[in-house]
C-alpha cells in the first residue's frame, strides 16, 4: 500500500527515528491491516516448518549408508521417445510462477476496485494451482508405478521416497488449500463482497475488503518461494 | 442461531476531538495522539452456546483454556503421586508395574510442561490479560481465538483418550526418543505413542492460532498513548513467549508428523537398522540423533515460553505489591527479548551425552553460560525493586519471593549442568530431576499461583480469603523444598532417573530413607493444592467482594469500566495512556499510585518522571 499519512506521528530520520517508530503508541507498523500482519507472521512460522523438514531431508541425505538415487534419471520424462530429465518439474515450475504473477496482477486490480479483472486473475490462480496439483498427482502416480514407495526405493536408499513423499506432499496440501481458498475468494469477489464497505464474513462477521485479496496472495507467494527451495534441494541437488 | 450482529454505539470510530477531550480544558502537555484505527467490530453472542461455550470473548476464552489447563495439571498431579508411591515405598502399591510407571512419568512430563503450563501461561493469562492490559476491546481476531481454544480442547481429550486405549499411554519418557519410542516393548507403542503425537500436532495448530492473536494484538492493536515502552512487563514476557513458540513448535510438529510416518507408514527417518531378538527389523538407514536435533529445538525454547510469563507476571505482582516501581524497567525489557533470542542457541545441551563433538559441546555450554546474565540481572531487578519498597507480606508477596528464592535455586543448579564435564556424570541423575522441577516446575507454579491471588478479583469480583492462601503457600513452599531439595543429594549419590525401582543398588541405604521422606513430603504438598480449589468454591459462594481495584495497581486491566470487565473491556470510550504502569509511591502524590490513564496535567507538582 501505498505510504498512508499517519495523524500526530512525523517520521524522524536515522536510528533514532527507527526506534520510536517501532516503540510508538497504538501500532508497530503503521497503516498495515491485522489480518495482513498476522498472514506475514504466521509464514514466518510456516517458513520454520519447511525449514525444519529441508534440514532433516539434508541430515538424513547426508547419513544414509545407501547412495541416494539420481535425481536426473529418477524425474526424467520420456517426450517422443527420448527420456528428458526435470520436463515435468520444469513444467510444473513454470506453472506455479506463472500463477504468482497472475495473483500479483490480481492484488492490483483489486486495489484498483476492478472487480472483474481481479476475479479473473483470481480464478486464473486458482486454476495455475489446480494444474499444478494435478502435474503433481501424475508425478507421484509415475513414481508410484516404478515402485518408489515411502518406506522403499528400486533406485537406492529409502529414504529418498520418505522425504520425497513427506516433502512435496505437504507442499502440495499447501498449495491444495490455497487453490481451494483461492475459489472461494474469486467467488467472493465476483459476487461483490468487497465492494461498497464491504460484505460481512460467514462466521467472523468481519467486513470484507479487498486487503483480503493482498492477504491471500502473500499465502499464494510464500507457496511458490517454497516450492523453489524444494525444487532447488529435489530436483538439483 | 439467533444472534445478530450489534454494533453499540458508542463503539464507533471517535472523531479525533472527541479523542483528545475537548481543546479548551486540556493542556498541551497532556496531548495524544488521535485514534489510527477505527473501532473495533465485536461479535456479542447473545445464546447460552455463543456466549459461554463458543465464544469470541478474550476473557472468556482465557478462563475456558485456564479451566483445561489446570484439568490436566490435576491429572498430572496424580500421576506424580503414582509415580512417588512407586519410588517411596516399592512394591506398596501392588497395581502399579514398570510399564505403568513409564507411562506415568512420559504423560506427567508431557502433560506439565505442554498442556499445563504453556496452556495456562500463554491460553490462559495471555488470552485475559493481554487485551486488558494493552487496552484493547478484544484479540484481534476473536474467532480464531476461539477455534484456537477448541483446538487445544480437542488435543487434550486425545491425550486424555490415550489412558483408556489397548496398550494405554506412551511410556517412552516425555522426550520420545526414537527408536525405542514406536518399537514393541515400549508400553503404548501402539495407539498410545500415537495419539500422543496426533495429540501434539493438534496442539501447535491450536496454539499457533491462539499465537498470531497474542503477537497481533500486542503490535498492532495497542491504545492511544500505549508504546512499546508503556506496557507491563506481563505483556513484554507472554508477547516474547508467544514469539518464541511460533518459531519453536515448528520443530515439534516437524518430528511429530516424521515419527507419525514411521510409526504408521513404516519410514525409517529416525530409525537405524535395529536387530531384535536376531532378528533384522524393516527399519534401516535413519537417524535418532536428528529426532533429538528437532526436539531439543522445540524443547530449550519451550522452558522459556514457560519462564518468561512467569518473568513478567511476577515482575508486575512485586512492582505492586511492594509499591514501588520495577527497577530498571528496560533492561527488563531487554533481558526478556534477549533471554529468549538466546534460547534458540542452547538446545544441544540437552544432549551432551548424545556422542556429539566435544566443540559442539564446548559451544553450546557457552551460549548456555551466557543466558545466565540477563537473567541474574532479572533476579537483581527484583530485589531491588524489593529494596525499601513499602511490601505488603500478603499471599501475592509471598508467592512471589518464594518464586525468586525457587529461581535461584534452580537457576544456578542449571550452571552446574551447563557445563558439559560437570553435566556428564549428573547426567540422567535425580540432580536433573531437581534441577528441572525447581527451574520451570516449582517457580512458574509459584507465580502462576501468586497472579491468581492477585487477579482472582478481577475475574470474580470476589477476593480470596488470605489466611486459606497463607497455609497454601506455607505448605506448598516448604513441602516442595522437602521433595527437590534431597533429590539434589540423590542426584549426586549417583541414583538414575527414570528407574522404576532401586532393588539391591548400592544407592538403597542413603536413598532409601530419603526417597520415602520425599514421597510424604509429595502427597502432603499436592493435597496442599486442594487448599486453594476449596478456597476457590468457598469465595465464590461467600467471599467478600472486592473493591474496585484492590491491590492500588496503575495497570489498565484493573481501570475498566466495570469490574469484572463485560465484553469490550472499556465501556464506552478506550483508555488513553500517558505512563508505565509502574508510578508507585512517587513522592507528592496524592495516592501512592498512579494509574496509567492519569494525564500529566493532573500531577505536575509531584515528582513523576516522564515515561
Amino acid at each position: 500500500m501505498s505510504d498512508p499519512k499517519i495523524d500526530g506521528f512525523e517520521l524522524k530520520p536515522g536510528f533514532r527515528g527507527m526506534a520510536s517508530d517501532t516503540g510508538s503508541d497504538q501500532t508497530m507498523f503503521k497503516g498495515v491491516h491485522w489480518g495482513k500482519a498476522m498472514m506475514w507472521i504466521f509464514l514466518l512460522s510456516d517458513t520454520f516448518v519447511f525449514s525444519c523438514f529441508l534440514i532433516a531431508y539434508m541430515k538424513g541425505r547426508g547419513s544414509t549408508p545407501v547412495e541416494w538415487p539420481n535425481p536426473s534419471e529418477v524425474f526424467a520424462l520420456e517426450a517422443f521417445g527420448v527420456p528428458v530429465p526435470l520436463l515435468l518439474i520444469a513444467l510444473m515450475t513454470f506453472v506455479l510462477i506463472t500463477s504468482s504473477g497472475t495473483m500479483a496482477l490480481a492484488v492490483k486490480y483489486g486495489y484498483e476496485k476492478n472487480r472483474k479483472m481481479c476475479g479473473w486473475l483470481v480464478l486464473a490462480t486458482a486454476v495455475g494451482g489446480l494444474t499444478f496439483v494435478g502435474m503433481q498427482a501424475y508425478e507421484w502416480s509415475k513414481l508410484i508405478h516404478e515402485g518408489v514407495r515411502p518406506w522403499e526405493n528400486p533406485f537406492g536408499a529409502a529414504q529418498f521416497g520418505s522425504f520425497f513423499f513427506m516433502i512435496t506432499g505437504f507442499h502440495g496440501t499447501h498449495v491444495s488449500i490455497g487453490v481451494i481458498f483461492l475459489f472461494i475468494y474469486a467467488y467472493k469477489v465476483f459476487a461483490g463482497h468487497y465492494e461498497n464497505g464491504g460484505k460481512r464474513g460467514w462466521f467472523t462477521t468481519m467486513k470484507g475488503d479487498y486487503v483480503e485479496i493482498e492477504i491471500l496472495g502473500l499465502y499464494w507467494h510464500f507457496v511458490d518461494l517454497v516450492w523453489v527451495f524444494i525444487f532447488a534441494f529435489f530436483y538439483l541437488w | 442461531m439467533s444472534d445478530e450482529y450489534e454494533n453499540k454505539s458508542g463503539y464507533q470510530a471517535q472523531s479525533s476531538e472527541a479523542l483528545t477531550g475537548s481543546a479548551g480544558s486540556t493542556p498541551d502537555m497532556d496531548y495524544v495522539r488521535p485514534a489510527e484505527l477505527p473501532e473495533q467490530d465485536l461479535y456479542h453472542g447473545h445464546t447460552f452456546l455463543t456466549k459461554w461455550v463458543f465464544c469470541q470473548d478474550a476473557k472468556v476464552i482465557g478462563v475456558q483454556y485456564f479451566l483445561t489447563a489446570v484439568f490436566t495439571g490435576i491429572v498430572g498431579l496424580i500421576l506424580s503421586w503414582l509415580m512417588r508411591l512407586q519410588l517411596g515405598f516399592p512394591g506398596l502399591a501392588g497395581f502399579i508395574t514398570a510399564e505403568h510407571y513409564y507411562q506415568f512419568v512420559t504423560m506427567h512430563g508431557m502433560i506439565m510442561v505442554v498442556y499445563f503450563l504453556t496452556a495456562l501461561f500463554l491460553g490462559g493469562f495471555g488470552n485475559y490479560l493481554i487485551p486488558l492490559m494493552v487496552g484493547a476491546r478484544d484479540m484481534v481476531f476473536p474467532y480464531v481465538n476461539m477455534l484456537s481454544f477448541w483446538m487445544f480442547f480437542v488435543a487434550v481429550a486425545i491425550l486424555m483418550a490415550s489412558f483408556f486405549v489397548p496398550g494405554g499411554p506412551t511410556g517412552a519418557g516425555w522426550t520420545l526418543y526414537p527408536p525405542q519410542t514406536i518399537l514393541e516393548g515400549t508400553p503404548g507403542s501402539g495407539m498410545g505413542i500415537l495419539l500422543m503425537l496426533i495429540s501434539l500436532a493438534l496442539f501447535v495448530i491450536g496454539f499457533t492460532m491462539g499465537g498470531l492473536n497474542y503477537m497481533i494484538t500486542v503490535l498492532q492493536a495497542r491504545t492511544r498513548g500505549m508504546t512499546l515502552m508503556r506496557m507491563p512487563l506481563t505483556v513484554w514476557g507472554i508477547f516474547t513467549a508467544t514469539v518464541l513458540a511460533m518459531l519453536a513448535f515448528p520443530a515439534l510438529l516437524v518430528s511429530a508428523i516424521m515419527m507419525t510416518l514411521d510409526k504408521v507408514i513404516g519410514t525409517s527417518f529416525f530409525m537405524p537398522t535395529i536387530l531384535k531378538a536376531g532378528e533384522v527389523l524393516e527399519y534401516g538407514g535413519g537417524s535418532p540423533i536428528l529426532f533429538q536435533h528437532l526436539f531439543w529445538f522445540f524443547g530449550h525454547p519451550e522452558v522459556y515460553i514457560v519462564a518468561l510469563p512467569a518473568f513478567g507476571i511476577v515482575s508486575d505482582l512485586i512492582s505492586v505489591h511492594a509499591r514501588k516501581n520495577i527497577f530498571g524497567y528496560r533492561m527488563m525489557v531487554w533481558a526478556i527479548v534477549g533471554i529468549g533470542a538466546l534460547s534458540f542457541f542452547v538446545w544441544a545441551h540437552h544432549m551432551y551425552v548424545s556422542g556429539m563433538n566435544p566443540w559442539f559441546g564446548f559451544f553450546f555450554a557457552t551460549t548456555t553460560l551466557i543466558i545466565a546474565v540477563p537473567t541474574a540481572m532479572k533476579v537483581y531487578n527484583w530485589i531491588l525493586t524489593l529494596w525499601r519498597g513499602n511490601i505488603r507480606i500478603n499471599t501475592v508477596m509471598l508467592w512471589c519471593l518464594g518464586f525468586i528464592v525457587t529461581f535461584v535455586n534452580g537457576g544456578i543448579t542449571g550452571i552446574f549442568l551447563g557445563n558439559v564435564s560437570v553435566d556428564v556424570p549428573l547426567s540422567d541423575t535425580y540432580f536433573v530431576v531437581a534441577h528441572f522441577h525447581m527451574v520451570m516446575g516449582i517457580a512458574p507454579v509459584m507465580v502462576i499461583m501468586g497472579a491468581v491471588y492477585h487477579w482472582f478479583p478481577l475475574i470474580t469480583g470476589r477476593l480470596l480469603n488470605e489466611t486459606l492462601g497463607k497455609w497454601h503457600f506455607w505448605a506448598t513452599f516448604l513441602g516442595a523444598y522437602s521433595i527437590y531439595f534431597p533429590m539434589h543429594y540423590l542426584g549426586f549419590i549417583g541414583v538414575p532417573r527414570r528407574y522404576y525401582e532401586m532393588y539391591d543398588s548400592p544407592y538403597m541405604t542413603s536413598a532409601v530413607g530419603m526417597n520415602e521422606f520425599i514421597s510424604l513430603a509429595a502427597f502432603l504438598v499436592g493435597a496442599a493444592q486442594f487448599i486453594l480449589i476449596f478456597n476457590i468454591i468457598k469465595t465464590l459462594k461467600t467471599g467478600k467482594p472486592a473493591p474496585k481495584n484492590p491491590w492500588k495497581a496503575n495497570s489498565l486491566e484493573w481501570h475498566t469500566s466495570t469490574q469484572p470487565p463485560e465484553h469490550g473491556n472499556f465501556g464506552e470510550r478506550l483508555p488513553v495512556v500517558h505512563r508505565w504502569p509502574y508510578d508507585f509511591s512517587v513522592p507528592g502524590a496524592k495516592d501512592d499510585f498512579i494509574p496509567q490513564t492519569t494525564p500529566p496535567s493532573e500531577v505536575v507538582h509531584t515528582k513523576v518522571e516522564k515515561t
